[in-house]
């Protein structure tokens, strides 16, 4: 087998040109065209701030701003976590995985359950998508599309990591299952670093 | 099953560091948002942070910078290219302003 291997071409498929497995840059290239998704709608959303003259600025420092610094710090968290378990799965330690992998979830659904309380406190003050009582009405329809994008990304992040540690616990997933879910994972975190301040930095109410 | 990709990877200290580094970074964009800057001036900044914080997540946490040089060229240009792209219309956002009917 080796040698049959050895003898094709690289067009022929002899070769690993990226030396991954092949779900792993999948999963790549699925991260770098939604990636654009979002580029385009941060872009839309810098757009319409730019060109509006009465862009509101509703975040008070408590309680939008400190909630959703927590929201960057349970993110940024799970991240780490999500690197403990893709380092316990690739050395075989299955307890151990799963443990980390339980807690990056956590991590995921504190993020999920603090957004929901600001969504719910926003709609409460009467933010709605196409009006609010403080100026522009593209500010609810940016908001609610760039977050709620973003909810429902950790949303199917949280299930498919729990779908993961079912199945390594199991055996039936190798270590690179949870690497790639690992990717999602900080694919997800990253587009945060750009909801966060594009979002919330730039609209806190002044004094 | 794929063990053949034996690249090098970074240790526990190395991603905690860049962890704590998110964090202070995070922390420094809070900061900038309570010092009164013109929006311009702080826009740059923060995107410049977030551009840093992002290039930390995809070298260290997405393992990128231990990848093939390869998987790079092949990822990363795709999204600049498009994102210039979308970034052709930006300037009339400037101009939509002033075309406005006076209330």
């Amino acid at each position: 087998m080796a040698t049959g291997e050895i003898s094709k071409t690289m067009w022929e498929g002899g070769a690993s040109p990226y030396a991954i497995p092949s779900k792993k840059l999948g999963m790549w290239l699925f991260i770098i065209s939604d990636a654009l998704t979002f580029s385009a709608i941060l872009i839309a959303y810098s757009y319409l701030r730019v060109a509006s003259d009465d862009w509101p600025t509703p975040f008070h420092f408590y309680p939008s701003i400190v909630v959703s610094t927590v929201m960057t710090f349970c993110l940024l968290t799970s991240s780490i976590t999500m690197v403990m378990a893709v380092t316990a799965a690739k050395q075989g330690r299955i307890g151990s995985t799963v443990k980390w992998l339980g807690a990056t979830m956590a991590g995921g659904i504190a993020f999920l359950v603090l957004h929901a309380n600001e969504w719910m406190t926003l709609i409460h003050e009467g933010l709605r998508p196409f009006e609010n009582p403080w100026g522009s009405p593209l500010f609810g329809a940016t908001f609610f599309t760039a977050t709620g994008l973003h909810m429902l990304h950790v949303t199917i992040g949280v299930f498919v990591l729990a779908a993961i540690a079912a199945g390594f616990k199991r055996g039936r997933y190798p270590a690179d299952y949870v690497e790639i879910a690992g990717l999602y994972w900080h694919f997800v975190d990253l587009v945060w670093m750009f909801l966060f301040p594009l979002i919330y930095l730039l609209s806190i109410m002044p004094e | 099953m794929s063990s053949q990709h034996g690249h090098a990877e970074g240790s526990t200290r190395l991603y905690l560091s860049v962890w704590i580094i998110l964090l202070a970074l995070s922390v420094v964009e809070v900061y900038l948002g309570y010092i009164h800057l013109s929006v311009g001036l702080m826009l740059v900044l923060l995107m410049g942070l977030s551009l840093i914080k992002a290039g930390m997540i995809i070298a260290y946490f997405m393992h990128l910078r231990f990848e093939r040089a390869s998987l790079v060229w092949t990822l990363l240009p795709m999204w600049i290219i498009v994102t210039c792209l979308l970034f052709v219309f930006f300037p009339d956002s400037f101009r939509a302003l002033e075309l406005r009917f006076p209330k």
